[in-house]
């Protein structure tokens, strides 16, 4: 059974924003067939009544205080953007309204 | 012997700095004159910080002469992988999506770091964004074996693990997702431990898998290892997953006695996967330490088997939405004429990421989508409790679980590249200790035929660092070898 | 076939903290552009949310108010979309596990009350603000607004009519003002409001396919979004047609809902649980410590100004509207004046004034200790009615005492008997026509002497007395 058709690679691609091209799309069926198909010798095991490890440490409640702390000058927060005009990051014309 | 400061020890150095027996700035050039001198063999640094470390070291000799006390790593030259933020030069993840991004702060192991007087001679290459094996996946360079340049370190930090054997530096530091300190770390023929998840504070690491990711150091020898985890260990405030235990001074746990202390050999690691020469070198290192009075318990996981699909699952499904930043709004890459917003994503995220990066945020996105959460995603995360459950009772029979760190030495360049799959099944004995969140620690234990390092692995309970210490510093006391200078780097 | 509208709300407010919901930066809204922000929020590489407590704090008080169970075990997940206003590409919000889930609100439409229930009251983060006048084929991002704490409250499909809508957004609103969570201003988008539309023959068990309206700027414009899509769908169906599942704009200007996006296949967001952030227990300890310090809510405070101070239902709603009004009235009463005066002159001369010069309660000069003792001076007789309506506007102005700017002008009310009768006999000689009225039977011609009595002693006169004393004169002249 292909595990993988080349159709759902296109649909994965979509969801993760990657364009990929024909040759990178068959290679890609055929290696995440391979390793899905390995993934599925996990349906060997029963996890009834199983619960999910959420995190390995069992910690609750950390939080911080409702405190102000120092922002970073904007020349900082804008010093690796691509483009900005100085006040804001640029990307290109958002056309769909929101 | 004033001009071989970069064969020296962390402690070591620090003694000699400390006494004024040499100055930090001394042994920071001689560390960068080592690298000067072999680097170009290695490959191991992608960015030297020749001047910042020599004022980091002139610091440190201020600090000495104005009487305070300069730290308890007063100028020890630390390697760091590039995966951690760093305001001295670029934090890229040896990806072509973070070219030139300079990080607006120093990550919070960076800061204990400096405190503690430790010098920075740069940054090391490891697999793009820490996914791989062999160091290969680098956009940058490929990183030699210092045992046999024809051979890969390891990964993902490979750079960490050849800089520190290839006495580049005294100490580097590397992270761990699935066996990115260990596997190296063995490979290479140094010491490298992941700690208890949750020990070291995660902040200004470079996400991979949030919930398995943990720093830890490469050093020489297991005293360096306990010094620096003094520094690095304990709760930071900025991650919440940093976990709030009492740090103990680990220099006390280095005593040479495991008598009573029982070694738990799980059957599952020691099987046909498990090379001949391997087993050979492991049972000799078991027997080390048996001949010290430890008992030998055989201890069984059961899922053992599972660990591999389980892991993938996870990482690369927490990579997916870690890694979904990468898209030239804010920072990195972006591709040029693009006519909108996903054009701009899609065309950024195509041109930049390796095809390793590529197939993993793939297989992420899957097991997550709708309709494949629950068979993949939910079911490997209670396979991982059941994981876990293994681990618990298996350390209710014994204090350490003793295992090989990989089932082969290091491999050659381009060996396993074209098969993934293959390259995964590498990290099957360190992938299980990341799942179970508990520490694990990888020192040489003896050369193969061929001339390359073989790593013994040895695990402990949540937070119990310091008997896995105590264990590795004994059978470093007593294996009666020394690793010395690697083949490669010899005369 | 009748057809009725089965509608959804899904409410986000920003809640009133000082920081931001992971990082420390102010939440504070006109800053300019990007000066909000650290690497936290800008999503840069490395980072680590810290969640704030104070905003799970809120996020429960505003469960209890709103009847919900409050999760004893929750979490934060990963919402994974691409856009430009989400700094991570992935929004941290909550799943299945909300904070708070299965309350309700009670609502009164034409005078009869309807339950709502709330589905869900979950917490998650703001995303940045796009602008697109920057112009040259750009558009910007200021990501000041990225990361302030945001609760989201979506109701059952309960409510039936548009004049539900509003009346359930009016009063959610009201309740959210009182437990002081959010500012709730639709203008500076600190409370957004949608609505899921569908309709249904009248009887029927089923769902028709629903539209969202999004982006509305007014509870008003929300009223007639819901109105024209009813019809609109009605159309629809009647046409033959069938109504599309898509996500729609309301254009304020035509009074009409446009097309916005088709909802691919209902988004894919390929939600898991949050590895950087550990879970959450509220505890029944802490919930009731939230609890205590709750305020009384709007409706039970109505009840209570009705029965307590025997105003009348109108009277009620009005004074308890918004909790510092209530509070305001409250404070006067307890200063010891009468409930009646009291609601009046907050309710009118007092109201009027805070109108005409766009003032809140809380900015008013005018002190409720300040306005009880203007109160007192009229009921003990120092000052009439009168003199008290020109009064308010000074204190109003200058924040002054109301004795002492009586005292001051010299306003206090002239009660002296003798001065009085003086006056009404002058009154009486000069007038000698309304007099003539009043004897020939004329009730009304008596009206005009006081209030020709009052201009004399330019109003300090005491209305009663000034009555009572110009009838005797009258009586005794005659
Ligand atoms: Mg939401
Ligand atoms: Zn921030």
């Amino acid at each position: 059974m292909a595990k993988i058709t080349k159709a759902d690679v296109e649909y994965v691609a979509g969801l993760a924003q990657l364009t990929l091209d024909e040759a990178t799309k068959e290679r890609l069926v055929g290696e995440m067939g391979d390793i899905l198909g390995y993934m599925d010798k996990l349906n060997e095991l029963d996890t009834t009544g199983i619960e999910p490890t959420m995190h390995v440490l069992e910690m609750t409640n950390v939080f911080r205080e409702d405190e102000v702390t120092p922002s970073l000058p904007r020349d900082a927060a804008l010093m690796n953007a691509p483009k900005t005009d100085g006040e804001y990051f640029l990307v290109p014309r958002i056309l769909d309204t929101e | 012997m004033s001009n071989s400061w970069y064969e020296k020890t962390a402690l070591e150095i620090r003694d000699a700095v400390r006494a004024k027996k040499v100055s930090a700035l001394e042994v920071t050039d001689s560390c960068l004159k080592r690298i000067e001198e072999v680097d170009g063999k290695l490959l191991a640094f992608i960015d030297v910080w020749a001047d910042a470390a020599r004022k980091q070291a002139q610091a440190v000799d201020a600090k000495i002469a104005a009487g305070k006390d300069p730290g308890p790593l007063a100028g020890v030259p630390i390697g760091v992988k590039d995966v951690l933020c760093t305001k001295e030069g670029t934090t890229t993840c040896c990806s072509k999506i973070l070219k030139g991004y300079r990080s607006p702060f120093d990550a919070t192991v960076i800061e204990r770091l400096a405190e503690a007087g430790a010098v920075f001679p740069g940054k090391l290459n490891m697999d793009e964004f820490a996914m791989g094996s062999s160091t290969e996946n680098s956009s940058i360079q490929r990183t030699r074996n210092p045992w046999n340049l024809d051979c890969v370190p390891g990964g993902s930090s490979g750079g960490s693990a050849a800089a520190v054997a290839g006495h580049e530096c005294a100490v580097a530091l590397g992270s761990d997702t699935g066996g990115s300190i260990r596997q190296p770390a063995a490979c290479c023929g140094c010491v490298g431990i992941k700690p208890t998840y949750g020990r070291v504070s995660r902040y200004g690491l470079v996400a991979f898998a949030s919930s398995l990711d943990q720093i830890g150091p490469f050093t020489k020898d297991v005293t360096d290892c306990a010094l620096v985890m003094n520094t690095i260990f304990g709760r930071d405030p900025k991650d919440s997953t940093s976990a709030d235990i009492p740090v103990p001074d680990f220099t006390k746990a280095l005593t040479p006695a495991v008598k009573g202390l029982r070694l738990g050999l799980p059957k599952e690691y020691y099987t046909d996967a498990l090379g001949a020469e391997m087993r050979d070198k492991i049972q000799a290192a078991i027997k080390v330490l048996e001949s010290l009075g430890a008992e030998i318990v055989e201890v069984s996981l059961p899922h053992t088997d599972y660990a591999i699909a389980t892991y993938y699952i996870i990482c690369t499904a927490e990579a997916s939405a870690n890694l979904a930043r990468f898209d030239g709004v804010r920072y990195g890459y972006r591709a040029p004429g693009v006519a909108n917003v996903d054009e701009m994503y899609r065309k950024t995220k195509s041109e930049a990421y390796g095809h390793e990066v590529r197939r993993r945020i793939m297989l992420g996105t899957y097991v997550l989508s709708s309709g494949y959460y629950d068979a993949y995603y939910l079911k490997a995360q209670k396979v991982r409790s059941l994981i876990r459950r293994d681990f618990m009772d298996a350390f209710k029979q014994c204090d350490v679980i003793v295992t090989p760190t990989s089932p082969t030495p290091a491999f050659k360049i381009g060996e396993k590249t074209a098969d993934p799959l293959e390259m995964y099944l590498s990290d099957i004995y360190t992938i299980s200790v990341n799942l179970a969140g508990i520490p694990g620690l990888s020192m040489p234990c003896g050369l193969t035929a061929s001339g390359l390092p073989a790593g013994l692995q040895i695990m402990a309970k949540p937070f119990d660092e310091e008997t896995l210490l105590r264990v590795a510093y004994t059978y470093e006391q007593k294996r009666g070898f020394e690793m010395g200078m690697p083949a490669a780097l010899r005369g | 076939m009748k057809y009725e509208a089965v509608i959804g709300m899904e409410v986000h407010v920003e809640l009133n903290t000082q920081s931001k919901v992971f990082c420390g930066c102010s939440t504070k809204f006109d800053a300019p552009a990007n000066t909000n922000v650290c690497p936290i929020c800008l999503g840069m590489p490395g980072v680590l949310p810290v969640i704030n407590k104070r905003a799970v704090e809120l996020s429960v008080a505003v469960g209890i108010a709103l009847n919900c169970t409050i999760s004893r075990w929750s979490k934060m997940d990963r919402k994974n979309y691409f856009y430009p206003d989400l700094a991570k590409n992935y929004q941290i919000s909550q799943y299945d596990l909300p904070l708070c889930a299965n309350g309700c609100l009670e609502i009164q439409v034409n005078g009869s009350t309807k339950r709502i229930g709330i589905t869900r009251a979950h917490l998650e983060e703001d995303t940045a603000r796009n602008t697109h006048t920057i112009g040259g084929g750009d558009s910007g991002v200021d990501f000041n607004r990225c990361g302030v704490p945001l609760l989201e409250i979506v109701t059952e499909p309960d409510i039936r009519s548009a004049e539900e809508a509003y009346a359930y957004l009016t009063s959610l609103k009201q309740i959210l003002r009182y437990l002081d969570v959010s500012d709730c201003n639709m203008e500076e988008g600190s409370l957004r409001a949608e609505a899921n539309i569908s309709i249904r023959p009248v009887g029927s068990k089923e769902f028709g396919s629903k539209t969202e309206v999004k982006n509305v700027a007014s509870f008003s414009g929300v009223q007639k979004a819901i109105d024209f899509e009813i019809a609109r769908q009605q159309q629809v169906i009647e046409g033959g047609g069938q109504v599309v599942q898509e996500t729609r704009g309301w254009d304020a200007d035509k009074g009409i809902t446009f097309s916005q996006r088709a909802k691919e296949s209902a988004h894919d967001y390929r939600y898991f649980p949050e590895p950087d952030l550990v879970p959450l227990v509220v505890d029944e300890a802490w919930e009731a410590q939230i609890a205590a310090t709750l305020p009384e809510l709007p409706r039970a405070r109505k009840a209570r100004f009705v029965s307590q101070y025997q105003l009348s239902e109108y009277d009620s709603g009005v004074l308890t509207a918004e909790r510092p009004m209530a509070d305001y009235y409250e404070t006067t009463v307890q200063c010891g004046v009468p409930a009646k005066p009291a609601a009046n002159w907050i309710m009118g001369d007092l109201q009027a004034l805070l109108t005409e010069h766009k003032l809140e309660i809380g900015a008013c000069k005018v002190t409720p200790e300040n306005l009880a003792s203007m109160i007192a001076l009229i009921e003990d007789g120092t000052i009439s009615g009168k003199i008290a309506k020109d009064l308010l506007p000074e204190l109003f102005a200058t924040g002054k005492s109301a004795k002492a700017l009586v005292e001051e002008k010299g306003l206090v009310q002239i009660s002296d008997t003798s001065e009085l009768e003086a006056v009404a006999r002058e009154i009486i000689a000069s007038n000698p026509g309304p007099v003539a009225d009043f004897r020939g039977g004329k009730e009304k011609a008596l009206g005009f002497l006081v209030g020709q009595m009052m201009k004399a002693t330019k109003g300090k006169a005491n209305p009663q007395m000034a009555n009572d004393i110009i009838r005797k004169e009258l009586a005794k002249t005659e």
